[in-house]
Order: structure tokens, then C-alpha cells, then sequence
């Protein structure tokens, strides 16, 4: 597989700080993407250079072989681990939103039968991330799972190249975590997504993914430990899931609304 | 049980609440009885009734200078000073202050201008909002103005600064513009957040608002209150001190129920 998403000796500094050094790195469409590594390690870092919140200090990151903007774009979609929902929106008009934008430059809002087309898509988005019955439902009455099923299908519904997670699942309950884990591996599936997520919790990071990169410092100054920057220090394909997905029989079934 | 953990429900609430007011107006009553015991043609606290003979004739009996029944000339020129010094100030400082919260060009430009403005004493400019404006009614709907707009527009660009970067980036994913960022998730978040300023607001805008009247006008609540005090006619000033205060908590009143009615998303279940 040619990568889609590469990163070419991308360094990232602030001031005399140094955050990231030397990271080389291709990301394969359809692959989902671990990033673990200790706090401080750049991961958030990362994160926000792939969002395009960022721009790398030195090197070059490439999608789809074209330098990508500094600037978030639609071609991203994201999923933090809070805020990612609007609150003055109901669930339906949080996924329409998306939807408005793209339709409606100048009123930021559709109407009649574009408005009537988008909200089926929509709906059949909510309904794909087990959210059907809860249209009209504000992200305030909402629990933490129903809000971070909302934030996912609100960014699939603009079909994104990419989906960056930062620890989507971090501040949900254990019970709860295992149904999302279930319903990220089933989007990731059907439509075919590639998915970056930066998790803390290493079973996770292995549970879900194809590809499980570790970000840490590979030399420490204990004078200056400011001047080293971390960088991918384990790489590890994780054949096995690959293997079992080519001849996959999903039997995920995640219809309940935690 | 702690004192802290002590909630009254709503019924004792209210009458919790009532306990002050009947208290004061006891005490008025019991301290006017006293004074005019002593001497019957006492100004310092007038008596109830006469109050009323007083406010009847503002209220009821045309004044032969203007033709106009007084009581109710004064309030509608106050409270139409006020609605258009208030008006401006709230779309003006909604317009400035998302500006200033979204772009830091903006930002950057005229943010020390706001902060300068805002720490003037705004009845300091009153000479020459007089002598630019003249007397009439275009500065003191300037002074409320330039009293209340700085603070509103700094209250709005930081509430719009405080949203969630999270969700700005989560809005550019989705594809928005800067345009759209401003329309659909900026502008209806602040709302709730400018009816708050309103309110606060409102205080400020009456001091203003009855300090230009005083100083120069010929009709309006401040204005009469000024002119009786001449006369030691405590007996109108303290109704119109109390019609002010029921004015200012109607308007906070009715600023209130507009914000849980319309933006009932802002306002969780308790």
C-alpha cells in the first residue's frame, strides 16, 4: 500500500524547546494508526501538525502527495475528547452542520428539498452510530458515550481522508469504552476510514488498531532536556488483525445507546 | 444540619425574601408617624397619603405648561433614552465583539482602543458630548452609550475568545468558513451570553441615564427628581425612586425569561 499520509523529517520547536525530531512516516490509506507514548512525548503535538492546527518546524507532511495547508480542513475530520459537539445544536442540526457548510456559503444554512436531502443523510448517520432515536436531543442531556458517538458521526458525515482521534475515549466508562471500541472498529470497516487516534491506554491501542506507533525521546541531555525532541521509537504492524480482515465475517452489533 | 446544606424551597424562599422589604417599608411607615407626630408640616418623610394626593396629580392632572400628564411624560422620555442608548449599544457590541473575539487582526487592531475607551470616566466626557451633541436628546443617549458599550463589547470578545478551541477546529474540519464560524457557531452561543450583558448592563445605563437628565433636560424621570428636590418635595422623589427600581426588575425580568425561552440549550435543568 503507497502511503497516503507521509511525513518527511518533520521537526517541531518552540523557541529552544524541541518537541519533535527527525519523525519519517507513512500512513497507508485504510490503516488505523495507534499513537501512544509517555505525557510529553508530542503526541498531542502530532496530532495537531496531521490536523493542520500546526505547521512542522522543519520537514514536509504530504496527503495524497500534496503539501498539506496549515489549516483545517474538511479533508480532516477530528474527534477530541471533549467540546467536539456544539451545544446549541440538537444531534440532528450537529450533523447537518457539516452538511450546511459545504451547501450554504453565505447563510451557513439549507432549505427546502437540499435541507430535506441533507438531514436524511444525516439522520442515516445517526442512525449509523446507534444515535437514531435521539435527533432532537441537545449534546447537554446527553451522556459522555452519546456525545463522543455524536462527534464521530457529526465528521463522518463529511466522508473525511483522514480521522484523527485524540483520546476519544478517554473520559468515558469502561463498560461504555468497550461499546465505542466496537463501534469504531465497524465504521472503520464499512466505510473504509483511516483513522488516527492517540490514546493513553495501551490495550486500546492495540485492540483497535492495525499499527501501534510509540513516541518517546531516544536520548535524554539531563542538563537540557529540552533539547532533544521525541520521535516514533516503535513501529509495529500488527499483521495479525490485517490477516483476519481479509476475510472478515463482522459480526459487530452495537445497536444500544450506552 | 450544616447552615450551608440548609435549602429553603421555593415557598419560604419567597417569603424569606419579603421579610426585608415589609421591614423597610415598616420602618419608613413607623419613622414618618413619628416625625409628623411631632410636627405635623414635616418634608423629610412624607406621610402614604400624601404621596398619593401628590403622584395623583402627576399622574391624572395635565400639566398646564406642556398639556401632558407629567408621571407619564417623564417615563416615556426616560424609557425611550434608554431603549435606543441600549439598543445600540447591544447590536453594536455584538457586532464589534465578535469581531474582536474571532479575528486577531481585529483583535489586534482594536482591542487597546476598547480598553482605553472603557477606562474613561464616561460622566467625565459628559461636557463634551454636551457641546458636540448639543442638549438634546442625542448625548444622553450618547452618555449611555459610551457609559455601558466598552464594558459589553469586552464582556462579548471574551466570551467569544472562551469557547472552545476544540470546537472552532471541530467547525473547520466540518468545512466552515470564517464567515460560517461567526454565523453558526459563534453568534448563537453569545447570544444568551449579551442578554446576561443586557442585564448587567441595565444598572449602569440608568446611572447614566439619570445623570444626564439632571444636568440637562426638560422632561424625564432624573430630571424631575431634580427639579423637585428644590421644593424638598419628598413626596414625589420617593415614588418615582420606586417606580425606577420596579422598571429596572421588570426589564431584568423580562431580559431573563427571553434568555431561558429562546435559548432554553443554555440554560440546563437544574
Amino acid at each position: 500500500m503507497s502511503g497516503m499520509l507521509s511525513l518527511k523529517n518533520v521537526w517541531v520547536e518552540y523557541g529552544d524547546k524541541i518537541v519533535l525530531e527527525r519523525v519519517d512516516l507513512d500512513i497507508a490509506e485504510g490503516s488505523f494508526v495507534s499513537i501512544v507514548g509517555p505525557s510529553g512525548a508530542g503526541k498531542s503535538t502530532l496530532l495537531r501538525l496531521l490536523l493542520g492546527q500546526e505547521a512542522p518546524s522543519r520537514g514536509r507532511i504530504l496527503l495524497d502527495g500534496a503539501p498539506l495547508k496549515p489549516e483545517c480542513g474538511p479533508d480532516r475530520g477530528v474527534v477530541f475528547q471533549r467540546y467536539s459537539v456544539f451545544p446549541h445544536l440538537d444531534a440532528r442540526r450537529n450533523v447537518l452542520f457539516g452538511l450546511e457548510c459545504a451547501g450554504a456559503p453565505v447563510t451557513g444554512r439549507l432549505f427546502g428539498a437540499a435541507r430535506r436531502a441533507a438531514l436524511e443523510e444525516a439522520d442515516t448517520m445517526l442512525a449509523a452510530v446507534g444515535l437514531g432515536d435521539n435527533g432532537h436531543v441537545f449534546p447537554a442531556q446527553m451522556s459522555g458515550g452519546m456525545q463522543q458517538r455524536l462527534a464521530i458521526a457529526q465528521a463522518l458525515v463529511k466522508r473525511p481522508r483522514l480521522l484523527l482521534l485524540d483520546e476519544p475515549f478517554g473520559a468515558l466508562d469502561p463498560g461504555i469504552r468497550s461499546d465505542m471500541h466496537a463501534l469504531i472498529t465497524r465504521l472503520w470497516r464499512e466505510h473504509r476510514l483511516t483513522i488516527a487516534m492517540v490514546t493513553h491506554d495501551i490495550g486500546e491501542a492495540f485492540g483497535l488498531a492495525t499499527r501501534v506507533l510509540t513516541l518517546d525521546k531516544r536520548r535524554h541531555d539531563p542538563q537540557a532536556p529540552h533539547r532533544y525532541g521525541a520521535t516514533v521509537v516503535y513501529d509495529l504492524a500488527l499483521n495479525r488483525r490485517v490477516a483476519s480482515e481479509a476475510n472478515a465475517s463482522i459480526t459487530i452489533d452495537t445497536e444500544d445507546n450506552n | 444540619m450544616r447552615l450551608v446544606n440548609i435549602r429553603p424551597r421555593r415557598g419560604t424562599s419567597l417569603l424569606l425574601g419579603a421579610i426585608p422589604l415589609v421591614l423597610l417599608i415598616l420602618t419608613y411607615l413607623i419613622a414618618s408617624a413619628s416625625r409628623h407626630a411631632l410636627n405635623p408640616a414635616d418634608k423629610i418623610l412624607p406621610t402614604p397619603g400624601a404621596m398619593v394626593a401628590a403622584m395623583r396629580m402627576l399622574l391624572l392632572e395635565p400639566d398646564p405648561m406642556t398639556g401632558g400628564r407629567l408621571f407619564w411624560s417623564d417615563t416615556f422620555a426616560s424609557l425611550w433614552r434608554l431603549g435606543v442608548g441600549l439598543a445600540i449599544s447591544t447590536i453594536s457590541a455584538l457586532l464589534v465583539g465578535l469581531l474582536l473575539g474571532l479575528i486577531p487582526t481585529v483583535r489586534a487592531t482594536l482591542g487597546p482602543l476598547v480598553t482605553t475607551i472603557a477606562v474613561i470616566p464616561p460622566i467625565a466626557l459628559l461636557p463634551i458630548l454636551f457641546i458636540v451633541f448639543g442638549l438634546g436628546e442625542a448625548a444622553k443617549v450618547a452618555l449611555i452609550i459610551i457609559g455601558i458599550l466598552p464594558l459589553m463589547i469586552r464582556d462579548i470578545a471574551s466570551h467569544v475568545e472562551s469557547l472552545p478551541e476544540e470546537q472552532m477546529v471541530k467547525a473547520q474540519t466540518l468545512g466552515a468558513s470564517s464567515w460560517q464560524l461567526a454565523l453558526r457557531v459563534a453568534l448563537p452561543q453569545v447570544m444568551p451570553r449579551l442578554i446576561h450583558a443586557m442585564r448587567l448592563s441595565l444598572g449602569p445605563a440608568w446611572v447614566f441615564l439619570i445623570s444626564a437628565e439632571a444636568i440637562a433636560s426638560d422632561v424625564g424621570l432624573g430630571y424631575r427628581i431634580f427639579l423637585v428636590r428644590r421644593y424638598l418635595s419628598m413626596e414625589i422623589i420617593l415614588p418615582y425612586v420606586a417606580w425606577i427600581a420596579l422598571l429596572a426588575i421588570a426589564m431584568d425580568w423580562a431580559l431573563r425569561q427571553l434568555s431561558q425561552r429562546g435559548f432554553a440549550w443554555a440554560h440546563p435543568a437544574r
